[in-house]
């Protein structure tokens, strides 16, 4: 291991700044994730392992459902699939930005790969920033560290917290600040109103697929004007 | 199934997800009309991620007073193309959902 020179160290910084705000509304998200698991049954080491072996908050809280339902194990997994295959597309929009880091690296930001740090660090990504990989090992470790302490407070403290916090909405703030700049053009608008579109149309499909395949249609009709724009 | 199975299998299943075309870069040629796509990724994913959000209520899609979250969001979009700050677009959305929320209380 060599010393990271300060330029590394500023890109983690940097991604980890770029995350802080998403906090807001994934700290209270995990507090509940934690005394959902308690309630549904799940033991609170588990409940807390869960955090960092699967780390994947809406998958977590529909494992904890479905154990609390006594659901069968091969329906859970299943379910977690699904519920998780939107990431596929972000491993897609990355995999080319991290082609030359060592394997240690690639395993490192794909465990990390969350919907929040995907989103931090994409516009670092993708207008080339040095160190992109710090900047998303940031984003990702920052998101990470937040969750599995959000989950401990929800685990140990359960019970005795406010139940409905105002905060969740930093959420959906954070991802319009990271998206609305992205859109310079007549065609990203058109994707961005057509996936919203979708989304809303879709929302009722179960495991969250409706989000997937949105996200899937809206590319599709990317490729379609591109295909109408060209001589 | 035991519970820690089922998490060490899910907690596999998606690192294996989130792994998929990180692991296969170079190894793989995505079709040619899939690679053009990609810088769109982040407009279509986390735009149908947070649009149910802001759009419905109960399910249904709201746009009126009833649903002071959509015209925040619309308040946070005007800021985020003005500035493209994000900490300025969080403050202004959340300052107007609870402006919004004073009107409706005042109103009711």
């Amino acid at each position: 291991m060599t010393a990271p020179t300060p330029g590394r160290g500023a890109a983690f910084l940097l991604g980890v700044r770029a995350l802080l705000p998403m906090h807001l509304g994934v700290v209270p998200f995990g507090i509940i994730y934690g005394v959902v698991a308690l309630q549904s049954g799940i033991p609170p080491l588990a409940a807390v392992l869960m955090s960092s072996v699967v780390f994947a908050g809406s998958a977590q809280f529909l494992l904890a459902q479905l154990v609390g339902a006594g659901a069968p194990g091969l329906l859970m997994i299943g379910a977690v699939g699904l519920v998780n295959l939107r990431h596929v597309l972000y491993s897609a929009s990355v995999a080319p930005m991290l082609r030359a880091l060592p394997r240690r690296w690639k395993v490192l930001l794909a465990y990390l790969l969350t919907d929040e740090a995907y989103a931090a660090a994409i516009p670092h990504l993708m207008s080339g920033a040095a160190h992109g990989h710090w900047i998303l090992f940031g984003a990702g470790f920052a998101l990470w560290a937040g969750w599995q302490a959000a989950t401990l407070v929800g685990v140990v403290l359960g019970a005795h917290l406010p139940a409905d916090l105002p905060f969740d909405f930093a959420l959906p703030l954070t991802f319009i600040a990271i998206v609305v700049p992205l859109l310079v053009d007549g065609r990203r608008i058109a994707v961005a109103v057509f996936a919203a579109a979708l989304a809303v149309l879709l929302e009722a499909w179960p495991y969250k697929l409706g989000l997937f395949f949105a996200a899937l249609g809206a590319l599709m009709l990317a490729g379609v004007l591109a295909r109408r724009s060209e001589p | 199934m035991s519970l820690a199975m089922v998490m060490l299998v899910c907690g596999l299943i998606t690192f294996a997800i989130r792994l998929s075309f990180i692991a296969l870069e170079g190894r793989y040629r995505p079709p040619g009309w899939f690679v053009p796509l990609l810088p769109f990724v982040p407009i279509a994913a986390l735009t149908a991620l947070v649009a149910p959000d802001l759009l419905l209520v109960d399910g249904q899609v709201s746009l009126g007073a009833g649903n002071p979250r959509f015209w925040a969001g619309v308040v946070a979009i005007a800021v985020a193309a003005w500035r493209g700050s994000i900490l300025l677009t969080i403050g202004c959305g959340f300052a107007a959902l609870w402006l919004l929320r004073l009107a409706a209380q005042a109103a009711a």
